[in-house]
């Protein structure tokens, strides 16, 4: 193809014009506002249904809700996820919920922040918070345990605490849950 | 204990008259009569069964194959019709000369429903959908619906069916009723009574096949609750097929309870090894670990069941004892030295001078290579007999998985162990100087420390660690049969092959491949380096097994007369 170049007229070869317009849009954006962050000292605030790092919630009565089902372990593509069930005892603490996770580690190297492990749940025990920074000095430190999830989700308020509502039922039946 | 029959291949009726029915609109024939489960004696055929030969699913919770027909979940609904009858009890046809079909007005629960000629039944018209979504939402009611604290989720019919005929919300608002939800059956069983759906399978198992009327159901209506009978534990040797029988959640084996999720769980087909009857089943594994034993449909052999002896007869397999290591002495050496030096030590050993110990724990395959051994250095061979107390249902006396193949391969003579005395007696006047030890702990056996001290060489194979395997001069750790491929021959003369369900722990390597390996270095013959060629070379060398290939053995082997 061949493309036809205009020869440039008289205004075009004084070349100033050209170099005043330039000057014009730096001298513009010099007064507006700054849209620049200063990033380690100024910190990003997230838009809400931003999907950062998964972390494990306890409810209002300070249960782990998570119960060890293994959906999210299951569901996640990179295998980030990784459960250790209570064993045959169950876990006595729990009352008529009898299981929750003796361990509970996600590698956050593995994490792709997907979400699935959050929609997957049927107990409402895993969210995507707003951490997107992860940051460590070795790739054990940054497998999170169950511990450090647990500290780093917080509390959710569970609306329905389904949980606590059958042993209630189950009280009021006369069955010891 | 009234099923004796169940261990023997059943010999089909042999002219059963055929007779023809309509499954969905396809024609097909069925036999007049079908063995009863428990007593063997022919009744009529059912519905479901007639659909389970057409190859049409009919959704149920309370009917299984094996045992008698309770017909009280009532999820097997079908609509049906027979061939209508004119006053003079011919048939009628219609206009264009089909046979007219009166239709029932009501339906009929396919398990307990006998089919009768010309009987067309139908299991997906909008009517029989309505019916089971009826039925599944009463099920539904006082269930707990906690499936992610359920150990049966992923294998639970409710969940199943849920998905096919379920209802996303409850149209009911009365609060559920509540029953014991840790509820200590017996040693190895935990009931959840809140899960359970009434559906009985557990009693009539344990009252028809296992003969221990431990199971009831007490209480009426909504407050029906599984029992077993009050201050006796349920504690038979078969408690854990209800496990397998529970259609859902409510008994739990608490061996398995809360240890894996079922989906992420391997199954491989295997054999169970405690004794020699030789079960089948499959094996649950996750990441290199043995989860569960569960009993693998085999006719010929156990049916649908397994003893819990066997069952849980599994976790040595992931023991931290294991051997892991090759060892020249008392130091670690590799597979390469370690086979060279015993392969330099038997070509320079005289005939006569060897004595193999074997265990009828292990594959004919092996047993077979071994035999070549033998072959060679003229050697006295043996095998380990262990003889207990079995019962009439499927625990056999012997509890040798591989009896049988040992004396196939003549490895063992007729009477187990009758060698082994003279073993010992050679070794101490030192006619016999090497001593190839497989699998056994012969210091329990007649022949002490003191004689194995005697010896020149002592070549060991073990699998966990024992006085023997102390001594050995070399020690090669060997694997479980869930970690290689091999076949067993049981009590009654069946081969049965089984597959590898987990990576062998460290060094350890299957049996039968240092075996090959050894065997040609030893004697020169150079035999299949795949467990598929080497079976097949055993089927045409050692006349018993003659006829038989590794592929013709199929999941469920084949009989050979023993």
């Amino acid at each position: 193809m061949i493309v036809k170049r205009d020869k440039l007229t008289f205004w075009e070869r004084l070349y100033l014009p050209a170099i005043i317009g330039g000057f014009k849009v730096t001298l513009r954006h010099f007064f507006n506002k700054k849209v620049t962050m200063q990033y380690p000292e100024e910190k990003w605030v997230v838009p809400p249904g931003y999907r950062g790092a998964p972390y494990l919630v306890k409810d209002q009565a300070d249960r782990t809700k998570c119960v060890s089902c293994q959906l999210c372990e299951f569901v996640c593509p990179p295998k980030a996820i990784r459960i250790t069930p209570p064993g045959p005892q169950g876990s006595p603490e729990v009352g008529n919920v009898e299981k929750a996770p003796k361990e509970f580690e996600i590698n956050m190297l593995r994490c792709i922040f997907c979400g699935f492990c959050q929609e997957v749940c049927p107990e409402e025990a895993i969210f995507l918070m707003k951490d997107y920074s992860l940051t460590g000095t070795s790739r054990g430190e940054m497998i999170y345990n169950k511990e450090k999830l647990l500290s780093l989700g917080g509390v959710h308020q569970d609306k329905i605490q389904k949980w606590k509502h059958k042993a209630e039922e189950a009280k009021e039946q006369g069955v010891a849950p | 204990m009234s099923s004796p029959a169940i261990t023997e291949t059943k010999p089909s009726p042999p002219t059963t008259e055929l007779m023809k029915v309509k499954v969905d609109g396809k024609e097909i024939a069925v036999p007049k009569t079908t063995p009863d489960p428990i007593t063997g004696k022919p009744v009529a055929t059912t519905m479901i069964q007639a659909c389970a030969l057409a190859k049409v699913d009919v959704p149920h919770y309370c009917y299984h194959p094996k045992l008698p027909v309770a017909g009280n979940c009532r999820m097997c609904l079908v609509e049906f019709g027979t061939p209508a009858l004119g006053p003079d009890r011919k048939p009628v046809t219609n206009p264009d000369g089909t046979v007219k079909i009166s239709k029932s007005p009501r339906p009929a629960i396919a398990c307990a429903t006998p089919i009768s000629p010309g009987m067309e039944i139908y299991t997906n018209t909008p009517g029989v959908k309505q019916m089971r979504e009826g039925v599944l939402e009463f099920l539904l009611i006082n269930h707990p619906l906690d499936c992610p604290i359920c150990d049966q989720a992923g294998e639970c019919k409710l969940q199943e069916y849920s998905v096919d005929y379920g209802q996303a919300t409850s149209r009911f608002v009365e609060p559920k009723v509540h029953k014991p939800k840790h509820v200590d059956l017996g040693p190895r069983i935990v009931l959840d009574d809140e899960r359970c759906i009434l559906c009985t399978r557990c009693i009539r198992f344990t009252r028809d096949i296992a003969g221990d009327d431990a199971l009831g159901i007490v209480n009426r209506g909504s407050y029906n609750t599984l029992s077993a009978y009050p201050g006796k534990a349920f504690d038979n040797n078969y408690t854990l097929n209800t496990v397998d029988i529970c259609p859902v959640g409510a008994l739990t084996s608490k061996d398995f309870r809360f240890k894996m999720r079922v989906w992420f769980l391997k199954e491989t087909k295997s054999v169970c090894t405690s004794c020699a009857t030789g079960c089948n089943i499959v094996i649950g594994s996750r990441e290199e670990k043995v989860y569960r034993y569960e009993p693998r449909e085999n006719d010929a052999v156990n049916a649908c069941w397994m003893c819990d002896y066997g069952r849980l007869n599994y976790k040595w397999i992931g023991s931290e004892n294991r051997l892991t290591e090759v060892r020249i002495g008392k130091s670690t050496s590799t597979w390469t030295a370690a086979l060279k030096e015993i392969s330099e030590k038997l070509g320079k050993a005289a005939p006569g001078s060897v004595a193999i110990v074997a265990s009828a724990r292990q594959t004919n395959e092996e047993l077979f290579l071994l035999s070549k051994l033998a072959q060679k250095f003229n050697a006295l061979t043996d095998s380990v007999p262990r003889m207990k107390e079995g019962d009439k249902l499927l625990l056999s006396a012997d509890r040798n998985p591989n009896s049988n193949g040992a004396k196939l391969t003549g490895i063992s003579p007729a009477q187990m162990g009758a060698n082994l005395p003279k073993i010992a007696d050679r070794i101490r006047s030192g006619s016999i100087k090497t001593l190839i030890v497989f699998g056994e702990d012969v210091t329990k056996h007649g022949i002490g420390t003191d004689l194995l001290g005697k010896l020149e060489t002592l070549i060991v194979s073990d699998i966990l660690p024992n006085p023997t395997t102390e001594l050995a001069h070399y020690l090669l750790p060997g694997c479980a049969h869930a970690e290689k491929r091999g076949s067993f021959t049981n009590g009654k003369g069946r081969v049965q092959r089984f597959m590898k369900a987990v990576e062998p722990k460290g060094e350890a390597r299957p049996e039968w491949e240092f075996l090959h390996e050894l065997v040609y270095q030893v004697t020169g013959q150079n035999g299949f380096a795949s467990i598929e060629g080497l079976f097949n070379q055993m089927a045409r060398e050692v006349p018993a097994f003659n006829g038989l290939t590794w592929a013709g053995l199929g999941d469920t082997g084949a009989s050979v007369p023993i």
